[in-house]
C-alpha cells in the first residue's frame, strides 16, 4: 500500500496549510446534546426558496413531524426537532445577519422525546425520480456548509449522466471534527447514503476523498466498505482547501469543472460524509432531518466536542451547555477560514452549520489590525485556488472597478475560501472586498 | 440573562486565521539581510563606506517623515521600507562618493521615485535606482570614480572625495590613489577593465570581493548568502534573481562562445560588476515586478539578458541599472498580458 499511497496522493494547485487545531476535538466521541427550552427553525437554513409552515400558533407537534413543506422545487421540508407546542411564526436572526421568518417550538419539559417516522421505503424496488422525492421529503441539504438540496444535485437535466459520486471527506478547515467522527461513528451510514446516491444517478463507482490528516478515519471506512470494487477510498494530501468541491474534484478526477458550470457537466456527483451519512440513515425509515453534528470547539469554550444536536437550538443555549468562558467575544459559524461570526448569539444551529467556533479576548487582540498598501508581493496569486489574481482585484476592488473585476478578472469565480487574506502581508481585507464587490454587481444588474 | 452575563460581540468578516508576518516584517528582514552586506562595505572601504550608508539612510528617512507631515498623513517612515531605499542607494554608489551629492540623490530617490506615485506599493521603478540613475546623469565623472578596496588607514581617514564641500566638485585623487593602494591601481572595475582593456579579472577575487567597485557590489559570495537568508525566510521571490542570473549566464554564454576574446565568459559576467546586487535585492523588489507566475520569469530573464547585452554592445561597462529600471517599466504590461489561465476557463469563444 505505501508506494501506492504515495503516488495516488494528489491534490489541486496552490492552496495552503493553516493550523489546525483539530486536536481540541478529534478524538472525543459524538455525544447527544441537551434539549434547548426554546428551539427556533428558520424557513430558509437552504439555498433555495424557503419553506412554507404548515402549523399554526398553538399547535403541538411531535418530533419528527414534518412543520414546513417545501416551497417549490430547490427547497425542502422543515422537521420538528423535538415534542412540544409551536409558539408563534416570528422573525429570528441567521448567520447573515438578517432576520428572516422561523418557527418558535417550546418543548413539553420531561417528554419522551420519542421519533415520529413514516411508512419504511424499500430502497432496492425505488426508481431515479422515486428516490429523488424521497431524499427531499428528508429535508436533507448539503451538511457539508453549503447547505444545498441534495436531491436537486441528484436530479441531472435531460442528457446528462453522472458515473462517479465523489464523497467529501476531506474536512479541509481548521478547527472543525464532525465529519472526522462522522466517519469514525456513522461509516455504515455512510455506506448506505452512497450506495442511495449511486443509485439515484446509475453510477458505477463512487471515490472517498479524505485527507491524509485523518489516517484513522480512512481506515474505518476501508474497513466498512470492505472489499466491494465499485467505492474506494482516496487520502488526499493535507491543503486548504481540498474539500471545496472544484479542488476535490480535480484532485480524484484531474478535471475541471467548467466556470459557473455544475460537477455533472464532468461526470460527477459530489457529497460530504455527513449529508450521506443521513440519507442512508433516514431515507429507509423515512424519517425527517432533525439534528446534525456540530464541532464546538476554539479558546472560548471549557467542554469542547462534536455534539448531536437538534436543529434549531440557539447559539447561547449551545455554548452555556459547552462551558462558556467569560472572556468569550466573538462566535463563528462554520470553521475559521469561511465560517461567518454572529453579531446576535440567539442565531439558531441550523442544517448548514459545521461548527461553533468561540474566540476570546486574547485572539482578537492577535488580530492585525493596520492595513498596508499593497506591495504586490504576489503571495494570494501563489496561493489561489482557482488561479485568479487578487491583488489586482484588490486594486480595482480599492477604486471602486467592480464592472471590470467581474469582466475581466473573473470576479465570479472566486468562493470566498479566505486562501488570498490568510497570507496577505498588507492585512488587505481581499475576500470582504470581494463580496462587497460581488453584491453591488449583482443588484446594479437587478436594477437594470 | 444568561450565567455568564452578556458579553461584547465582536465581529469580524471570514477568515478568521492570520498568518503572522506583515510588510513591516518582510522589510525590516530586508534590512536585517541587507546589514553584512553594509558591514562588509565598512569593511573594505573603511569609514567612508560608513558616512556614505549612514548619509543615504538618515536623508531617505528624513525626506519621506517630512513629505509625509506636509501631506498631513501618518508618518510612513516605521514600515522599514525607505531604509532599504536609502541602504540600496548607498550600496551602489562608489565609495568615494561626496555626501552631499549622495543626499541630493537620497532626496531624489525619496521624492520622485516613490513618494511622487503615491508612496510604497505605488512606486512604478525601484525607488534606490531613480536616485542613482539621476547621479549618474548629474555627476557623471563622480559617480565613475572608483577608489582601491582595502586601502591603508580607510579606517581613519576619509577618502578625499567624501568631503566635498556641498555644491563644488570632488578634487582630483590620483596623488592619495597612488599613496594608498597596495599595487598598481588604475582606477577601473573589473568590468571596465573587461571592456576597454580585455583584462578579465579571476573569479576568486570577484566572489569575495576584493575588486574596485560601487560600496556594496563587490562581495557576490555574501549577497547570495544573505538573499538566500530572505528566501528561506520566505520573504523573497526565488524566481526573480534565480531568472535574471540564468538568462544573464545564457546570454553571456553565447556571446562568449561566439568570440571568447572580445566577451567575457559567464562567470565573470555574473560576478562582477553589479548584477549580483540588483538581482538579488533590487530587481526583487515585491512592488516593482510583476504578480503572475510567467510573468515573474519573463521579467527576470529580460533583466538579465538586457544587462549583458548593454554590457556587450552598450558604451557602459554595466548595464544592471538601467535592466531594472526597463524591467520596472515594462512590469504592469507583462503583468498584465500573463494573466493565469484560471481553473475551468471557458475559451473565451464561449462566452461570447
Amino acid at each position: 500500500m505505501g508506494l501506492m499511497q504515495l503516488i495516488r496522493r494528489r491534490g489541486f494547485q496552490h492552496g495552503l496549510h493553516p493550523p489546525e487545531h483539530k486536536e481540541l476535538t478529534e478524538h472525543r466521541p459524538i455525544r447527544r446534546f441537551p434539549f434547548a427550552p426554546m428551539m427556533i427553525i428558520p424557513l430558509s437554513q437552504h439555498l433555495g426558496a424557503p419553506a412554507v409552515p404548515i402549523v399554526r400558533e398553538g399547535q403541538e407537534v411531535v418530533r419528527g413531524e414534518p412543520i414546513a413543506k417545501a416551497g417549490g422545487f430547490v427547497s425542502v421540508p422543515m422537521h420538528a426537532p423535538a415534542t412540544g407546542i409551536i409558539s408563534k411564526i416570528d422573525l429570528a436572526p441567521n448567520a447573515r445577519g438578517e432576520k428572516k421568518p422561523a418557527i418558535y417550538l417550546k418543548l413539553y419539559a420531561g417528554e419522551s422525546q420519542d421519533i415520529l417516522y413514516g411508512a419504511p421505503q424499500h430502497i432496492d424496488a425505488m426508481s431515479s425520480k422515486e428516490l429523488i422525492e424521497a431524499v427531499q421529503a428528508t429535508g436533507v441539504v448539503g451538511l457539508g456548509g453549503a447547505a444545498f438540496p441534495t436531491h436537486v444535485k441528484l436530479a441531472l437535466p435531460e442528457g446528462k449522466s453522472v458515473d462517479t459520486v465523489i464523497v467529501n471527506g476531506c474536512e479541509c478547515e481548521p478547527y472543525l471534527t464532525t465529519d472526522h467522527r462522522v466517519m469514525m461513528e456513522w461509516g455504515a451510514h455512510i455506506l448506505d447514503g452512497i450506495r442511495i446516491a449511486m443509485k439515484a444517478y446509475n453510477a458505477s463507482r463512487a471515490i472517498i476523498g479524505i485527507e491524509a490528516n485523518k489516517p484513522d478515519a480512512a481506515a474505518n471506512m476501508r474497513k466498512i466498505i470492505g472489499d466491494t470494487p465499485d467505492i474506494e477510498v482516496l487520502v488526499l494530501e493535507t491543503k486548504y482547501p481540498q474539500g471545496a468541491e472544484k479542488m476535490l474534484i480535480k484532485a480524484i478526477l484531474g478535471k475541471e469543472v467548467p466556470s459557473g458550470g455544475l460537477p455533472y457537466e464532468v461526470g460527477t456527483g459530489i457529497f460530504n460524509v455527513a449529508t450521506l451519512a443521513q440519507i442512508g440513515e433516514l431515507l429507509p425509515k423515512s424519517q425527517g432531518l432533525i439534528e446534525r453534528v456540530v464541532t464546538i470547539t476554539g479558546p472560548g469554550v471549557s467542554r469542547p466536542g462534536n455534539y448531536l444536536m437538534a436543529l434549531g437550538t440557539p447559539v447561547r443555549f449551545a455554548l452555556e451547555q459547552a462551558g462558556l468562558k467569560p472572556e468569550a467575544r466573538e462566535v463563528i459559524l462554520g470553521g475559521p477560514m469561511m465560517g461567518a461570526a454572529i453579531a446576535d448569539w440567539d442565531t439558531p444551529v441550523t442544517k448548514g452549520v459545521t461548527g461553533l467556533l468561540v474566540y476570546t479576548l486574547n485572539e482578537l487582540r492577535n488580530r492585525p489590525t493596520k492595513v498596508y498598501p499593497c506591495i504586490k508581493c504576489g503571495e494570494c496569486v501563489q496561493v489561489c485556488p482557482i488561479n485568479l489574481n487578487p491583488s489586482q482585484l484588490g486594486l480595482l476592488a480599492r477604486v471602486g472597478q467592480y464592472e471590470i473585476m467581474e469582466s475581466d478578472y473573473h470576479l465570479n469565480d472566486c468562493f470566498e475560501c479566505g486562501c488570498c487574506t490568510y497570507v496577505c502581508p498588507a492585512n488587505i481585507p481581499l475576500v470582504q472586498q470581494f463580496r462587497v464587490a460581488k453584491t453591488i454587481n449583482r443588484e446594479n444588474k437587478a436594477r437594470i | 440573562m444568561s450565567s455568564v452575563g452578556i458579553p461584547v460581540t465582536v465581529i469580524h468578516s471570514s477568515p478568521h486565521l492570520k498568518k503572522r508576518v506583515e510588510v513591516d516584517d518582510i522589510m525590516r528582514n530586508v534590512v536585517y539581510a541587507l546589514i553584512p552586506v553594509c558591514l562588509f562595505a565598512f569593511i573594505e572601504y573603511g569609514i567612508s563606506s560608513l558616512a556614505l550608508i549612514f548619509t543615504c539612510v538618515t536623508v531617505c528617512v528624513l525626506t519621506e517623515h517630512l513629505f509625509c507631515r506636509l501631506a498631513g498623513k501618518d508618518t510612513t517612515i516605521n514600515d522599514y521600507s525607505i531604509v532599504i531605499t536609502g541602504l540600496l542607494l548607498a550600496l551602489t554608489l562608489p565609495p568615494g562618493f561626496p555626501l552631499w551629492m549622495a543626499a541630493v540623490g537620497s532626496i531624489v530617490s525619496v521624492t520622485l521615485g516613490k513618494l511622487i506615485f503615491g508612496g510604497l506599493g505605488f512606486n512604478v521603478f525601484n525607488p534606490a535606482l531613480v536616485g542613482r540613475a539621476f547621479l549618474q546623469a548629474a555627476f557623471p565623472v563622480a559617480i565613475t570614480t572608483w577608489t582601491p578596496s582595502f586601502a591603508i588607514g580607510r579606517f581613519s581617514e576619509f577618502i578625499p572625495t567624501t568631503l566635498t564641500p556641498p555644491f563644488l566638485s570632488p578634487p582630483d585623487i590620483k596623488q592619495w590613489m597612488d599613496a594608498v593602494a597596495a599595487d598598481g591601481f588604475s582606477g577601473a572595475t573589473p568590468l571596465a577593465l573587461q571592456k576597454f582593456g580585455q583584462i578579465t579579472t579571476d573569479i576568486g577575487p570577484l566572489f569575495t570581493g576584493q575588486t574596485a567597485g560601487s560600496a556594496g557590489e563587490t562581495s557576490s559570495f555574501l549577497i547570495i548568502m544573505c538573499g538566500a537568508y530572505l528566501i528561506f525566510r520566505r520573504m523573497m521571490d526565488w524566481r526573480i534573481p534565480v531568472g535574471m542570473l540564468g538568462s544573464a549566464a545564457l546570454v553571456s554564454l553565447i556571446f562568449h562562445l561566439y568570440d571568447s576574446v572580445e566577451y567575457a565568459n559567464p562567470m565573470f559576467m555574473l560576478f562582477s560588476g553589479g548584477l549580483m546586487l540588483g538581482a538579488v535585492f533590487m530587481a526583487s523588489d515585491m512592488v516593482a515586478s510583476p504578480v503572475t507566475s510567467l510573468g515573474i520569469w519573463i521579467y527576470a530573464a529580460f533583466m538579465g539578458s538586457l544587462t549583458i547585452l548593454i554590457r556587450n554592445w552598450g558604451g557602459l561597462p554595466d548595464g544592471v541599472m538601467y535592466a531594472i529600471l526597463l524591467g520596472n517599466a515594462l512590469s504592469p504590461i507583462i503583468s498584465h498580458l500573463t494573466q493565469s489561465k484560471i481553473y475551468g476557463e471557458r475559451s473565451r469563444k464561449i462566452i461570447s
